[in-house]
């Protein structure tokens, strides 16, 4: 659960490591295998950062899938599987993108407009995942199925209310929600690298404060994390594992709402059409998974998912398919954990080894005291 | 104890199986489904509920999520979750498309088999050999295929004739079974628009018209598994590692060897069900949709059986290939109020059980369901779409269920560590 | 350290090596390491065949590990087995199968979803033409079954079946095989007198016909009546031989522990009159509806310990659940102290006082994964030291948790190391010092000792003690039934749900419990009657 010292620190950092670098073999072999020069394609993905845009445009991308991520960790600290992000996010920045363009915001200071949109959307979602929650807790539904059956649920029902005589206008040949006027956004960090800094940064940094704190120091966090290690010790414990089970996925839902706020409040369009990203809640499940579902190392997972993402494009100028960075980011996961598996082992022989040892030391100077 | 045990527990059960309704009480069950069904085609006149022609669709797209389905129930018996089948249909939709457009179907479904089996021992080799977690190991196997599929399409199919970046060129289509006079003079009982027997014969007419070589594969599939994982050495064991591994090594099972085959067995599968998209069409990029996920739904529904997925598997496709067939919406408008009065029945079964919390959120949906029936005169077409997974969680939440999974699923197993 | 006079040079005893047939078994120099622990260090062990052989030490010392090297699941480090004077080496369990080795493990190795003739013929199956033979497996099962007095059904699913009708179903498995070395790991350890006996006249019919037994067990006087040899292990390596004829059990603990064994007792009764629980007509039903806890009505009061005997998965567990809150009553109050807590959750029942040391220390009593002191704040997660009701007081749980440590001795280099990386007994006495924490007035203690050695078991028995002078209520439930006689009160009998009889542990023998908790008739029955009477005007206050 917790504590550091200076192996698990390195042991810690050894599984990454060797999982890249694994990664790298891997690749290397399947572009040579290919016909491709591995060291081409390596540089042209290199090269693409020399393009300050393009690292910017990661460091956004960055924020959107660390809030998915946050949002999926959560679930995974009680063993529930919310496949669900993507439908609960996509859903909550529809609803969100239609208050927040509605015509009586126009008339609210900036600053409430902009909380409101980010309640709605936390709303939306913390209650599109909650019926997964609910049918999880009352009825004993398998979370993993309901939340597929809600992302397809969320797509039709987006398809449904994206029209133009319910919650879109016609802009051009697409539709939209209403576009957000001025003061419903919230201004962006020009850094001078072309590319805005998305300033719902902050946001997300907010978030993975809070995800920390609450699974640390707080009571409830604890009881969110006996419950996922034993759920049989918990009930013994008195901790309500359907309380608890609900509130975990309500929550998740609820950081899920947020995972469409930066590309609504910081992004150009300022409204939600057919063109808005979708797929950051399965993003989110990797992302989880090879940041532990550990704060900090989700934000290395997800700058490094965003980063190979964004130097995709630039295979294209050596011939390589740019699907090569996904790829890539599958066996990354897939080593990952690989690495890590190996090394958890290898550190609960090391405590075995140790208690014995220190357990040996004492017993034996007692036999002499005695 | 031992004589008063030995009088609770001797109980007159089939060999290997628990206490079940009988046959007959299955056969009525059906004939009143049908019934219901029939009478709510003639009420809301439409036809396309029990026409061959929704029928042929719907038997189309069930095969895939039953195929998925099926993938699932081998590796999960033997204790290994598969959530990364989706990712072995597409690896499956590829080999389909390569082999199938250069040496004809058969290849292709051949092919989409050996590459869905690779994917499935890529998994093994994850969660059996390494400890890997099952969940994590399928979500890199869902990001690694499509990767790889479209990497390899790239170099493959942009300059073969028909072909695209993302799309093979076209893959004809297997032998297609009719039986013609039994077909027409179905077909003539049908227009008739009798109560029972019209609906009987157009769903007949619909299972012997053009009915696909590869759905009836997947049926005999699904009774050969069936048959061979209750009734054989091979099955008894490899359930065995699904249910107590560590009881069945110190029997001198070996595990690893039969968690192997199941993996390989369930990609197999899963490429077969991704084949059974591209034979007849060609391969695509995002051809599976979460079929794959779809699958998985309906082998839980089924409670690990092969007869349960099936059902689970009917009932998906139904909905979705009544929606495809039926372009005027009039069929998913009375499947609104077939759903209404299913869930009417489902309430008073669990009132009679003594759930009246779950009878009354039953009655409460059913109003809602018939309310809007009578007030709307077609299913807007964007929630059409959403039809089979609505009423998968309606049922999953109302009805009753008594889910077993195998035991020891999802559990990592290593050798001698008990 | 002396050693009684029986005590032969190790391996020395070896019966068959006299007469000119091979020994059945014969280990030489087995060690054994584990990662930080050798479990088994030059271990020589020899076993005569057709004779029953008992291996016995207290729990830790070596014994599970040793059996696991003669049944193949694990590779000795150094060392040879032979086996009828060949030399063996076994890969896994098939290679010890396949020389006639069988093993009955202590805990159950069933596939509770697969019938009894599925579990029996698997690994082995007979086959037809079209596919596994059910009927001839099962005529097999049968005959073996009638031949050797192991009763069951071939047909029952696993699921459904008592404990010693498991313990009989795993011993079909070892004959199905043909096996002739049969080894059976603490096979005693669930069952009650009557159970034993008949075991005992199992291993007897099997030993009869040429079977060599290795009976694993910790519990002397058993090993004295059935065995016809004993080996003594102490932490890893054997200690010396015994004849079972000669030794005696003070003997024969001398080798085990080096001292005495604890014995279970109390002293004099500090039983007051305060009621602390109260059970009124609890009833409760599984989710098939049918009654797991039928009209259970009990009192304990302040400083009295009530014990709860009955075969494994009588209500046991149900109880427990149903006193913590766990399981919803369908009829019948619980009542703390006076106050009807019915209605309310495990976790005002904790805040009220009530401390619990659950049956499975693994499963419910510990997160494995976690440090010693987050394992301090459970159960306790909303009280001081561990938090203040909303956030969790880091410091002061830590500083708590170096005081469970010091004062209920548990061994270990530190608070932040993980729960799992403590022996057995060092994880209950960490259980034990956390729920005495926070001043419980009552003490739900299910199986307090069970599989713990020597040491932690007279210090948890001496902790119970205590907590019954400063009057604590107590209820033990416990399948060992000297403890239970030796640490209660009064000893209430639970047999499919229902108290069945109270008895006067001073009064009671462990052959009269056995009779109520298999609910036979004949000499068991008067008991409860005569019980009552003994127990006196706590039976009418029961009834309340």
């Amino acid at each position: 659960m917790g504590g550091l010292s200076g192996r698990r620190i390195w042991l810690g950092v050894a599984a990454p490591v060797t999982a890249l670098v694994g990664a790298g073999i891997i690749i290397v072999i399947l572009l040579l295998a290919t016909g491709h020069n591995p060291f081409d394609a390596f540089s042209a993905m290199g090269g693409a950062y020399s393009d300050p845009s393009v690292v910017t445009g990661a460091i956004n991308q960055t924020t959107v899938f660390y809030l998915s991520a946050v949002a999926v960790a959560i679930g995974f600290k009680m063993n529930l599987f919310n496949i669900g992000v993507d439908g609960q996010y996509r859903i909550a920045a529809l609803v969100a993108a239609a208050v927040a363009g509605a015509a009586f915001m126009s008339s609210l200071p900036s600053v409430l407009r902009i909380i409101l949109t980010l309640l709605v959307a936390v709303l939306v979602g913390g209650v599109w995942a909650g019926i997964a929650g609910w049918l999880r807790v009352t009825r004993g539904v398998s979370e993993v199925i309901s939340t597929i059956m809600l992302n397809s649920i969320a797509t039709a029902l987006i398809a449904y209310l994206l029209t133009p005589d319910r919650l879109a206008i016609l802009m051009g040949n697409n539709v939209s929600t209403r576009p957000i006027t001025d003061g419903g956004q919230v201004p962006n960090f020009d850094i001078g690298t072309g590319t805005p800094l998305f300033s719902l940064i902050l946001l997300a940094a907010l978030v993975g404060v809070a995800y920390w704190f609450l699974l640390n120091r707080t009571v409830f966090g604890f009881s969110i994390k006996a419950t996922g290690l034993s759920e049989t010790a918990a009930v013994a414990s008195g901790i309500s594992v359907k309380k608890m089970m609900f509130a975990a996925m309500v929550l998740s839902g609820a950081v899920a709402g947020l995972v469409g706020m930066p590309e609504l409040l910081n992004g150009i369009s300022g409204s939600y059409s057919l063109n808005f990203q979708t797929g950051i809640g399965f993003t989110g499940i990797a992302i989880a998974l090879l940041g532990r579902n550990h704060p900090v190392g989700i934000v290395f997972a997800s700058a490094l998912w965003s980063f190979l993402a964004s130097s995709s494009n630039a295979l294209q100028s050596v011939q390589v398919p740019k699907e090569l960075v996904t790829i890539m980011q599958g066996i990354i996961v897939l080593l990952v954990v690989i690495a890590y598996e190996i090394v958890r082992r290898a550190g609960i022989v090391l405590e075995q080894r140790d208690v014995a040892r220190q357990l040996a030391v004492t017993a034996a100077r007692e036999e002499v005291a005695a | 104890m031992t004589t008063i045990e030995m009088a609770r527990t001797r109980r007159d059960v089939p060999l290997g199986r628990r206490r079940r309704m009988p046959a007959w009480g299955w056969l009525l069950v059906v004939l009143v489904g049908l019934a219901v069904v029939s009478a709510i085609r003639l009420f809301s006149d439409a036809s396309n509920l029990t026409s061959a022609g929704a029928i042929e669709a719907a038997i189309a797209a069930a095969v895939p999520i039953a195929l998925a389905g099926l993938s699932g129930l081998w590796s999960e018996r033997a204790g290994v979750v598969n959530i990364g089948l989706e990712g072995m249909m597409i690896l499956g939709t590829f080999g389909a498309g390569w082999a199938g457009y250069q040496w004809g179907p058969w290849a292709g479904a051949f092919f989409g088999i050996v590459c869905g089996a690779l994917g499935g021992l890529l998994h093994g080799l994850a969660t059996i050999t390494f400890g890997v977690d099952h969940i994590i190991s399928g979500v890199a196997i869902n990001i690694v295929a499509p990767g790889i599929t479209l990497f390899l399409s790239e170099l493959l199919f942009t300059n073969a004739p028909g072909g695209g970046q993302r799309q093979s060129p076209p893959v004809s289509d297997v032998f297609k079974i009719t039986i013609n006079g039994l077909t027409d003079w179905l077909g003539t009982i049908e227009s008739k628009d009798w109560f029972f027997l019209s609906d009987l014969a157009g769903i007949v007419r619909g299972m012997t018209t053009q009915l696909s070589a590869l759905s009836l594969l997947a049926a005999i599939l699904i009774a050969a598994s069936g048959y061979v994982l209750w009734r054989t050495r091979f099955g008894l064991r490899l359930r065995s590692c699904g249910e107590a591994p560590y009881a069945a090594e110190s029997l001198g099972v070996n595990v690893i060897r039969y968690k192997y085959a199941a993996v390989t067995i369930s990609g197999a599968l899963a490429g077969l069900a991704g084949a059974f998209l591209v034979v007849g069409l060609k391969f695509q990029d995002g051809q599976t949709r979460g079929l794959g996920f779809i699958g998985l739904a309906a082998m839980i529904f089924g409670n690990w059986r092969p007869g349960g997925l099936a059902i689970g598997a009917g009932l998906f496709g139904y909905t979705d290939g009544v929606r495809l067939y039926d372009s005027t919406s009039t069929a998913m408008h009375a499947v609104v109020l077939l759903l209404a009065v299913a869930l009417v029945i489902v309430a008073a079964l669990q009132l009679r059980r003594g759930n009246r919390m779950v009878a009354l959120s039953g009655l409460i949906i059913a109003a809602l369901a018939a309310w809007w029936y009578f007030s709307i005169d077609q299913v807007p077409r964007q929630l059409v779409v959403a039809a089979p997974y609505t009423i998968t969680l309606l049922v999953m939440g109302l009805a009753s269920q008594r889910l077993r999974m195998p035991k020891a699923d999802g559990l990592i197993y290593r050798k001698g560590e008990h | 350290m002396s050693h009684p006079e029986s005590a032969g040079h190790p391996g020395g005893g070896g019966a068959g090596t006299a007469t000119g047939t091979p020994p059945a078994v014969r280990l030489t120099g087995i060690t054994k390491r584990f990662p930080g622990v050798v479990a088994n260090s030059d271990i020589t062990f020899t076993v005569a065949p057709g004779t029953v052989h008992a291996l016995v030490g207290e729990n830790g010392a070596g014994k599970s590990t040793l059996m696991k090297t003669l049944y193949g699941m694990h590779k000795p480090d150094e060392g040879t087995i032979e086996i009828d004077g060949r030399v063996v080496t076994f890969g896994s369990p098939a290679d010890a199968i396949a020389v006639g080795i069988g093993m009955v493990h202590q805990h159950f190795m069933l596939a509770d979803n697969l019938t009894v003739w599925e579990n029996i013929v698997l690994g082995s199956e007979p086959v037809g033409w079209r596919g596994i033979d059910a009927a001839g497996a099962i005529a097999k099962i049968d005959d073996l079954a009638g031949r050797y007095g192991l009763q069951v059904d071939p047909r029952a699913l696993v699921e459904n079946l008592g404990v010693g009708a498991r313990q009989r179903v795993e011993i079909l498995k070892v004959l199905y095989r043909g096996a002739r070395i049969l080894i059976l790991d603490e096979p005693t350890a669930v069952l009650v007198p009557q159970e034993v006996d008949e075991l005992f006249d199992n291993l007897r019919e099997l030993k009869s016909e040429g079977l060599t037994i290795i009976f694993i067990s910790h519990k002397l006087d058993e090993v004295r009546a059935i065995a016809d040899e004993i080996t003594v292990i102490r932490r890893g390596t054997t200690v010396g031989t015994a004849d079972p004829r000669s030794v005696t059990n003070r003997q024969l603990a001398e080798m085990m522990v080096g001292s005495e064994l604890p014995v279970p007792e109390l002293r004099d009764s500090t039983v007051t009159d305060q009621v602390v629980l109260e059970l009124i007509g609890v009833s409760s039903t599984d989710e098939d509806g049918r009654a797991v806890l039928s009209d259970v009505s009990l009192t304990i009061h302040a400083g009295e310990i009530l014990g709860i005997a009955g075969v494994e998965g009588n209500g046991q567990a149900e109880l427990v659940d149903a006193i913590m809150g766990i399981r919803p009553l369908s009829a019948g109050h619980v009542l703390l102290r006076g106050v009807d807590v019915t209605g309310k959750s495990t976790l005002a029942r904790r805040e009220a006082g009530v401390g619990f040391i659950p049956e499975d220390r693994h499963r419910q009593g510990l997160i494995l994964e976690g440090s010693l002191w987050e394992n301090r704040i459970l159960g306790h997660q909303t009280r001081a030291p561990a938090s203040n009701g909303w956030l969790l007081t880091r410091s002061a749980a830590r500083a708590d948790t170096r005081r469970i440590v010091e004062q209920f001795d548990v061994r270990t280099p530190g608070i932040e190391v993980k729960a799992s990386s403590l022996s057995g007994g060092n994880q209950q006495k960490l259980i034990v010092g956390r729920e005495m924490s926070s001043d419980p007035v009552l003490l739900i203690a299910a199986h307090p000792t069970r599989g713990v050695d020597v040491g932690a078991q007279a210090a948890i028995w001496e902790h119970l003690r205590h907590a019954r002078a400063d009057g604590l209520a107590v209820l033990l439930i416990s399948a060992d039934l000297e403890e239970l006689i030796g640490m209660s009160d009064t000893i209430s009998v639970i047999l499919r749900g229902r108290l069945v009889g109270r008895y006067d542990p001073h009064h009671v023998t462990p052959e009269q419990l056995g009779s109520a908790m298999t609910g036979a008739g004949g000499e068991g029955a008067e008991s409860p009657a005569g019980a009552d009477l003994a127990a006196g005007n706590e039976a009418g206050e029961a009834g309340l």
